[in-house]
């Protein structure tokens, strides 16, 4: 009898279980449908488009007209080179994205939470029979999902038309390596609309979050170098000769250790390292440790081994950022207005 | 249906809701009648689980509020207060995705809007944007997103506001017929008193977080009647002094006012109504008005209001309530 009943319980448990995942399944579906279907429709991916492609083309232009250059110092990985190379002050594509890529998570996300408050559709779909979390999963993973779209459209257009150009075909390591290179620059972009997300659940007005959102920007794309090498400068000064021998390196660690706060820098480092197989060292090297090294590209596991790191770090913040979205969000009273 | 017992919300210092205990019948329309800030929104909000009691419990339908808001959310629709709809999205865009979040198929959400834009007389700007809607078209599409779930319980709070008077009468009989044909239990909250007499079997007066009275309206008139006062007034024509004096010649009379032009109210110890019409027939006085006070909602609130404000001066020291009560809105 108790044997029964245990198999009957444990059943029971299972079909509940069933019935929970269907559920969740099905309404995070719907969230993730119409968020996606609203992000399509509204005017601001006109906008971000618009901006990808100006960016695309434009660097595009540059490249070709670059490439020559970059090609006579150094003929290998050539397809690489449609991503890296500038040319006529153009900058490439890649700079180009490690710029505009935080803008179009901010895009996608300011006005996350805090238009559906105002809207007065929170309270709505709230009390509908669904979890409180799968509002903003939902939201989230369509968000994401429309990075992913648009980095690879954008990426692999770039590819195609530099082909036409130059000719050259991609070889199997560049495919991966570009492959990675979108990956983090997916990611890249994703910490950025969770940041926007996590202002737009605490703040009241969308101005509001886009203006934090943008100011967050700025600060990490232009002041975070001007902080670190000021913070370097006050702890390791190098202000004389003996300061100079003592101090340069210590000085230089150090201000790479506080950019590297800053997923822009994160960003940059990993992408010079992915799309060019000529870097070898990231942080300062001395004269003797680069006695005696082979003058030869790093293979991709190596290229990897480098910036794995990199990737976790952004990875970590991204689920930081979205984990206190997440907190803050469940823990809100849902009476805003 | 819905039952509170001892429900209890304190943000910080302040008292939202207070030891509530309130008890709605299977296909009652119950209206929760407060001032603003008196914590009716805060009652709805835990009945539907989105915010926590500090103390007491709530259940519709044995289902715990609290604990399994799934399934609560599951026979309850809610009508919040300024009803949102996702402006880029036409008003059955915005139906059919409230039919998923429900977990409809296809085949019964595509049925159930066009059975609920009929309903609700939605169907010709079903296919427009709902940011191009009037204040009344969104209530109306809101009680058509509610119905999508085919709720045995409806919650609504404050649905009349700012609806013009054609808009409201109609949205009345809507309310009405969705607990008289469909036998749904409804629970409105409101703090405009006309409106909730016409559709209400029973009301419940909820002043500063607490239920001061509730029962049926003619019940409510009772329980504030003071003992041996009535208040008459009238207005006749010719108003002249004679008709003062006579007034004051009748038995019981404890005050008599002319402050209103064109009125007098009589106070008394007895109900003088058959005197006074007695002669005011006999002498050739045209009656305009003739009311003993007492009787409709907005005095019953106003009284209850009344006694929430002293018990609040007596208590505190202070009242702050003169704000609300100029709020109310009448039709």
């Amino acid at each position: 009898m108790a044997v029964q009943n245990t198999a009957k319980t444990a059943v029971k448990s299972k079909n509940n279980e069933k019935a929970y995942r269907e559920s969740r399944r099905s309404s995070l579906g719907a969230l993730f449908e119409k968020e996606m279907s609203d992000h399509l429709r509204s005017r601001r991916i006109i906008i971000i488009i618009m901006i990808i492609m100006v960016a695309t083309i434009a660097s595009i232009y540059g490249a070709v007209n670059g490439i020559s250059d970059a090609i006579s110092s150094d003929s290998h990985f050539i397809f690489l080179k449609y991503y890296t190379t500038s040319g006529n002050s153009i900058p490439s594509y890649t700079s180009f994205m490690a710029l505009i890529g935080p803008f179009i998570g901010l895009m996608l996300g300011f006005d996350a939470i805090n238009s559906e408050r105002n809207d007065g559709t929170l309270n709505r779909l709230l009390a509908q029979p669904i979890y409180r979390d799968t509002v903003i999963i939902g939201k989230f993973l369509a968000g994401m999902a429309l990075i992913a779209i648009l980095v690879l459209a954008s990426g692999i257009l770039t590819g195609a038309v530099g082909y036409l150009f130059i000719g050259i075909a991609p070889g199997g390591e560049e495919i991966i390596r570009l492959l990675i290179y979108f990956l983090y620059t997916i990611v890249y972009i994703s910490f950025w609309l969770a940041m926007s997300m996590l202002f737009s659940v605490y703040s009241r007005h969308s101005a509001t979050s886009a203006l934090a959102s943008i100011a967050i920007w700025i600060l990490f794309a232009i002041f975070m170098s001007l902080i670190a090498s000021f913070i370097a400068g006050a702890v390791y000064p190098i202000n004389n000769e003996y300061e100079q021998a003592v101090n340069t390196l210590p000085n230089y660690t150090l201000q790479q250790g506080i950019n590297r706060i800053s997923p822009y820098y994160l960003y940059s480092e990993a992408v010079s390292t992915i799309l060019n197989p000529a870097t070898r060292a990231l942080n300062a090297v001395t004269y003797a440790q680069l006695v005696g090294i082979l003058s030869s590209y790093l293979s991709l596991g190596q290229s990897l081994l480098l910036i794995w790191p990199h990737l976790i770090a952004l990875f970590a913040l991204t689920l930081v950022m979205f984990t206190i979205t997440y907190v803050g969000f469940m823990r809100q009273e849902v009476r805003g207005n | 249906m819905i039952q509170t017992s001892d429900l209890s919300r304190a943000y910080g210092e302040k008292v939202a809701v207070n030891h509530l205990n309130l008890s709605v019948k299977k296909g009652e329309v119950f209206g929760l009648l407060g001032p603003n800030g008196a914590g009716k929104t805060t009652t709805i909000l835990m009945l539907l689980g989105l915010t926590e009691p500090t103390a007491g419990k709530a259940s519709i339908d044995g289902i715990d509020c609290t604990r399994n808001s799934m399934k609560v959310k599951k026979i309850t629709g809610y009508l919040p207060d300024n009803v949102g709809f996702y402006p880029d999205m036409t008003g059955r865009e915005n139906l059919r995705f409230t039919g998923r979040l429900n977990g409809l198929d296809e085949e019964t959400i595509r049925k159930r809007i066009d059975e609920l834009l009929e309903r609700v007389g939605m169907t010709e700007a079903a296919d427009k944007k709902t940011s191009t809607y009037s204040r009344g078209m969104r209530q109306r599409l809101g009680i058509a997103d509610v119905l999508m779930k085919d709720p045995e319980v409806i919650i609504m709070d404050e649905p009349t506001l700012g609806l013009d008077p054609a808009a409201m009468n109609e949205f009345l009989k809507l309310i009405r017929d969705l607990a008289v044909k469909d036998g749904r239990t409804i629970l409105v909250s409101s703090h405009q008193l006309y409106q909730i007499q016409q559709i209400c079997d029973r009301v419940g007066i909820f002043v500063d977080g607490k239920l001061i009275a509730c029962g049926a309206i003619d019940e409510l008139g009772q329980q504030v009647a003071v003992k041996d006062h009535y208040e008459l007034v009238f207005s006749a024509d010719p108003m002249d002094d004679k008709l003062v004096s006579f007034a004051g010649t009748l038995p019981g009379v404890t005050g008599i006012n002319s402050e209103r032009k064109g009125y007098l109210t009589i106070e008394s110890e007895k109900d003088l109504r058959k005197d006074l019409t007695a002669f005011l027939g006999a002498n050739g006085y045209a009656i305009s008005e003739f009311r003993q006070k007492g009787g409709d909602l907005d005095e019953i609130y106003e009284s209850y209001f009344k006694k929430a404000e002293e018990e609040e001066v007596k208590s505190n020291g202070s009242a702050k309530h003169g704000k609300n009560r100029s709020e109310k809105q009448k039709q």
